[in-house]
C-alpha cells in the first residue's frame, strides 16, 4: 500500500519539471517581444538595451531557463515586465481570489450535480431524469462568457440587484464574508458552476444507473434491505469516480476561468493571465501557468490518494 | 443587436406580472444610496493601475489619470477649453527662454512657493534629482522603469544643470524649437518622500508624492487607485472639487458598459459604440470632442509599391466615403483630410481637396492603366483591435469595398495589435511586414515631432523612427528641418502649414478619420470640459446630488 503512495508521489517530480519546461518554452515560442511590455514603442534602441539588461532578456534562452528554475525553486518567479512587481506576490494575491471563486462555484456545482445526478440515475427513464439530463447537456454546452454577460444584463443592468464586476466595494484585499462582498461573488460563481454541475450530473447519473443494474443490488434487495440502505451502497460505489471527476473539474475551474474572470473583472489568475497575454508580460505568464499547473498536479495527486483509500482495488491495479 | 433584443425582452418582462417580485427584490438588494461625499469612480481601459512613481506607463491613459493628476511637468498642457486647440501652459516652470547666442541652451525659471504632497520644497535641487532619476544610471535614485517610460519622449535632451535655487538650464543635442513639448512628459516626484521610504521605488509607488492637484492615498495593484485632493495646490483655480477620485482598471468594454449601467462607476472611458443608444436612453451622457489623433494608411514608398504612383494615392483618397464611415460609427469620428484637422494652424492651404469623388478616382486610375475590372493589387497590415485603432475590422472592410469600386483591390494581412505595433519601427522592408504596401496604425500628434517629423523625415527611416514606408523627399526634409530651428511660434506654424499642405497635395498617405474620444458618464457628473487633447482635467469635475 505504501509503495503505491510513494510511487504516486514520486511521479510528481518529472511531471513538475516537464511542466516548467513547457511553461517556459511556450511563452517564448509565441509571437511578440517581451520588451514591448516594458518600454514605449518610440523608445530609442539604447533605452531598449538598457531595460533589456535590467530584466535579463538579453541572455541566451537556456541561461534564462536555468536562472528561472533555480530562482523558482526558492520561490522567486522574477518580476512582472509590465509593472515591476514581484511575480510571486502578484500570482498568489490573484490565486487567493481565484480559489475563493472556484470553491464557491464548485460548492454550487458539485452539490447540485450530485443531487440531480443521483436522483436522475435512481429514477432513470422518468420525466425527472429527462429534465435533469436536458439541463446537464445545456450546462455542459453553454459558453461561460455568454452566460456571464446574460446574467450581468439581467441581474446588474436591468434589475440592479447584484454588482456586475469587481470583488467587493473596496478591493479584494479587504475581502470579508459580509453581504457587501458576497454579493460580488454570486454572479461569477453561478456562471462558473454551470459546467461542473453538468459534468458531475451526467457522471453521477450514469454511474448510479449502471450500479443499480448490478447483480449485487438485486441480492441486497432479496435479502430484504431497505431502499435507503441500498442507495447508500450505490453511492459508496459511485464515490471514487465522482470524486475523480470533481477533482478534475476543480482543477479546470482554477485554470479555466479566464473568460468568466474577464467578464466580471474578478481579480484572479484568469484575469491576470488574460492581461499578461495582451501585454506580453512573460514573467507573469510563466509564473501563473507554472503555479496553476502545479496546483493541478497536486490536486490530481490528492484525488488519486483519496480514491485509493476509498477503493483498495486501485492500489493493486 | 442581440444585446438590444434581450434588453427589450427584459423590459417587457418587467412591465408584466413580475413587477411585484422585482420591486421586492430591489428593496432587498439595492445598493445603498451614495453619501454626500464628492466621489467620482472612473473605469479606465487599462488592465492595471498605471505606474504611480512619476513617469506613468500605459500610454497616454497613464498620463491622463496617474500622471497629470498626482504630478506636474515644468510645462503643463492647457486643458481648460473645449473649443481651442489645447496648447502648453507654465507648470513647475514660470517661464523659459532659448539662448540668443546658442539655440541649444534653454533656461527655465522655476515656480517658487510650490511644495510636494509630503511638504518638502520644490526647487532646482529637486528638479536635478529627478533628471538624474531618469538619465544618470549611476545615481542612487536611478529607476530603469521610469527612464524606459519617458526617455524616448524627450529625444533632444543632451544635458542639464542647476544655475541657482530656482533656475535650471537644459542643453539639447541640436537646436530644437519643439523641446518644450517634449518636457511636458517629464514629471517630478519628491526626493524627500523617496528618502523617507528608504530609497525604494516600489514603496514610493504605494505612497507617491508629487506637486499635482491630487494625492494618491491608496493603491491596490490591478484593482483600484484612490486619490484625494491636494488642497494646497499651487494653482488655486485648479484645486479639485471632488473629495475622492477612484480609478478602476477595466479593459473589457462590455464590462465597463455594464458597470456604468448598473451604477457601479460614474464615468467610463471608451464606451462600446453599440451600447451608446442604450446608455443615452438611461440618461447617461456621452461626451466627445476631436483630439490630436489620426487613423490613416501609411504607405510604403519602396521599389515595387503601387503607392509610388501619385494617381493611385490620390484615387485612394478620393474613393473613401468618409461620411458613410462616420454614419457606420454612429457619428463617433471626424473625417480626416490630412494629418491635422483643417482648423489647426498647421493645416495650411492645400490645392488638392481630399473628398469623396469616385468618378475622379476612376479617371485617375485609368491614366495609370487600372480599372475596377483590372484593379491595382495592394496589401495592407491591419489589426483586430488596439489602443486608438477604433473599430479596425469594420472600418477596413468598409474602405476595402470603397476602393474596390474604383479599381484598388485591397488584401489584408490581419495581425493582433501586439504584433502590428512593434512592426511600425521595423519598417516595410522587414520580414514581419510580409510584403505589405501600407500599415494601418493610429497615432497621437500633440507636437510637430510626433505629428510629422518621425514619419516624414528621411532620417527617421527604420530603425530610427516611424518612417515605416521609407518616405524620402528632400523638400519635406528641408521644411521640417527649418521648422525645427524656427523659435518664433508664428513663423514655425507657417512653415509647418506649408509642409502639411504639400503633403496633402502629394496625397502622401490615405487619411481616413480622427477619433473623438467618447466617454460616458452618469448625469450627476458635472463640470467636465473635454479638451481637444489626449489628457483631460479632472479638477473642475463635481457630483451634483
Amino acid at each position: 500500500m505504501s509503495s503505491y503512495f510513494l510511487k504516486r508521489i514520486l511521479y510528481v517530480i518529472p511531471i513538475t519539471l516537464a511542466v516548467s519546461f513547457f511553461c517556459f518554452s511556450l511563452v517564448h515560442l509565441s509571437p511578440g517581444d517581451p520588451m514591448d511590455a516594458v518600454v514605449s514603442p518610440d523608445a530609442p534602441s539604447e533605452v531598449v538595451a538598457m531595460v533589456q539588461r535590467a530584466y535579463g532578456f538579453d541572455r541566451p534562452l537556456p541561461e534564462q531557463f536555468g536562472l528561472w528554475v533555480s530562482r523558482a525553486v526558492q520561490g522567486d518567479l522574477g518580476m512582472s515586465a509590465a509593472n515591476g512587481r514581484a511575480v510571486t506576490t502578484e500570482v498568489f494575491s490573484a490565486l487567493k481570489n481565484t480559489l475563493l471563486l472556484a470553491v464557491a462555484a464548485s460548492m454550487i456545482g458539485f452539490t447540485l450535480g450530485c443531487t440531480f445526478g443521483a436522483l436522475a440515475g435512481y429514477y432513470q427513464g422518468s420525466l425527472l431524469d429527462r429534465i435533469v439530463t436536458g439541463f446537464a447537456v445545456g450546462g455542459v454546452s453553454v459558453p461561460h462568457y455568454w452566460l456571464g454577460m446574460l446574467l450581468v444584463i439581467i441581474f446588474s443592468v436591468e434589475l440592479n440587484w447584484l454588482p456586475s464586476s469587481g470583488a467587493g466595494p473596496g478591493s479584494s484585499s479587504d475581502w470579508s464574508f459580509e453581504w457587501a462582498y458576497l454579493r460580488h461573488l454570486i454572479l461569477p460563481a453561478v456562471t462558473l458552476s454551470v459546467i461542473p454541475m453538468g459534468v458531475v450530473t451526467r457522471t453521477v447519473r450514469a454511474m448510479v444507473a449502471d450500479i443499480l443494474a448490478h447483480e449485487f443490488v438485486e441480492a441486497l434487495r432479496a435479502k430484504g434491505l431497505a431502499e435507503r440502505r441500498i442507495f447508500l451502497h450505490v453511492i459508496k460505489n459511485v464515490a471514487p469516480t465522482a470524486l475523480a471527476v470533481m477533482g478534475l473539474q476543480l482543477g479546470y475551474l482554477l485554470g479555466g476561468s479566464i473568460l468568466v474572470e474577464t467578464v466580471f473583472s474578478w481579480p484572479g489568475t484568469g484575469l491576470l493571465l488574460n492581461n499578461a497575454i495582451f501585454q506580453r508580460d512573460l514573467p507573469i505568464l510563466q509564473g501563473t501557468i507554472l503555479i496553476l499547473a502545479l496546483f493541478f498536479v497536486a490536486l490530481n495527486l490528492m484525488v488519486d490518494l483519496v480514491q485509493a483509500r476509498l477503493d483498495p482495488r486501485i492500489q493493486r491495479g | 443587436m442581440v444585446y438590444k433584443k434581450m434588453v427589450a425582452a427584459l423590459r417587457h418582462l418587467r412591465q408584466t406580472k413580475r413587477i411585484a417580485l422585482v420591486s421586492v427584490g430591489v428593496a432587498f438588494f439595492a445598493t445603498p444610496a451614495m453619501s454626500e461625499d464628492q466621489v467620482l469612480r472612473i473605469a479606465m481601459t487599462a488592465s492595471d493601475i498605471p505606474l504611480t512613481t512619476g513617469q506613468p506607463d500605459s500610454g497616454f491613459e497613464g498620463y491622463r489619470f496617474l500622471g497629470y493628476t498626482i504630478y506636474d511637468a515644468l510645462i503643463n498642457w492647457d486643458m481648460s477649453s473645449a473649443e481651442d486647440v489645447s496648447g502648453l501652459t507654465p507648470g513647475l516652470a514660470e517661464s523659459w527662454e532659448v539662448d540668443a547666442e546658442d539655440s541649444r541652451i534653454w533656461t527655465f525659471t522655476l515656480r517658487e512657493g510650490v511644495a510636494f504632497h509630503d511638504g518638502s520644497e520644490w526647487n532646482a535641487d529637486a528638479a536635478i534629482w529627478n533628471l538624474d532619476k531618469i538619465y544618470d544610471e549611476d545615481a542612487e535614485q536611478f529607476d530603469a522603469r521610469q527612464a524606459g517610460n519617458v526617455r524616448g519622449r524627450i529625444p533632444s535632451m543632451d544635458g542639464y544643470e542647476k544655475v541657482d535655487d530656482y533656475t535650471i538650464q537644459f542643453t539639447t543635442s541640436e537646436p530644437d524649437a519643439w523641446f518644450p513639448y517634449q518636457l511636458s512628459f517629464l514629471l517630478f516626484s519628491s526626493p524627500a518622500q523617496w528618502e523617507a521610504l528608504g530609497g525604494d521605488w516600489d514603496a514610493f509607488a504605494s505612497a507617491p508624492s508629487g506637486t499635482g492637484p491630487f494625492k494618491l492615498t491608496r493603491l491596490v495593484p490591478r484593482e483600484r487607485a484612490v486619490l484625494e485632493p491636494n488642497l494646497e495646490y499651487w494653482d488655486e483655480e485648479r484645486v479639485p472639487r471632488l473629495t475622492r477620485l477612484e480609478l478602476i482598471p477595466m479593459p473589457e468594454s462590455s464590462s465597463r458598459t455594464s458597470a456604468l449601467l448598473s451604477d457601479q462607476v460614474d464615468w467610463i472611458e471608451s464606451p462600446a459604440p453599440d451600447a451608446i443608444p442604450r446608455m443615452q436612453s438611461q440618461g447617461i451622457e456621452i461626451t466627445s470632442n476631436p483630439y490630436p489623433h489620426t487613423w490613416p494608411y501609411q504607405f510604403s514608398m519602396q521599389e515595387g509599391s503601387p503607392w509610388r504612383d501619385i494617381n493611385v494615392r490620390k484615387a485612394a483618397n478620393l474613393a473613401v466615403d468618409r461620411e458613410g464611415l462616420e454614419a457606420m460609427l454612429g457619428g463617433l469620428m471626424v473625417p480626416a483630410v490630412g494629418i491635422v484637422t483643417p482648423d489647426h494652424p498647421w493645416y495650411g492651404e492645400p490645392t488638392f481637396e481630399t473628398r469623396y469623388d469616385p468618378e475622379e478616382a476612376i479617371r485617375l486610375l485609368a491614366e495609370s492603366g487600372f480599372s475596377p475590372e483590372n484593379p491595382v493589387e495592394i496589401k495592407v497590415l491591419i489589426s483586430t483591435s488596439g489602443s486608438g485603432q477604433m473599430q479596425p475590422l469594420a472600418m477596413n472592410e468598409y474602405i476595402q469595398q470603397n476602393l474596390a469600386e474604383v479599381g484598388i483591390a485591397l488584401d489584408f494581412e490581419v495581425l493582433d495589435w501586439e504584433s502590428l505595433f512593434p512592426n511600425w519601427r521595423r519598417g516595410a522592408d522587414d520580414a514581419s511586414s510580409r510584403g505589405a504596401h501600407a500599415t494601418n496604425i493610429t497615432f497621437a500628434w500633440l507636437d510637430p515631432f510626433s505629428a510629422f517629423y518621425r514619419f516624414m523625415h528621411s532620417s527617421m527611416a527604420p530603425p530610427n523612427g516611424f518612417n515605416w514606408g521609407y518616405m524620402d523627399d528632400p523638400e519635406y526634409d528641408r521644411l521640417l528641418d527649418e521648422a525645427r530651428v524656427t523659435f518664433d511660434q508664428t513663423e514655425q506654424d507657417a512653415i509647418l502649414a506649408e509642409f502639411h499642405a504639400r503633403m496633402v497635395d502629394d496625397a502622401a498617405w490615405l487619411w481616413v478619420a480622427h477619433d473623438v474620444g467618447p466617454r460616458a458618464m452618469q448625469p450627476r457628473v458635472k463640470g467636465f470640459v473635454q479638451a481637444k487633447n489626449w489628457f483631460q482635467d479632472l479638477t473642475p469635475v463635481y457630483i451634483e446630488e
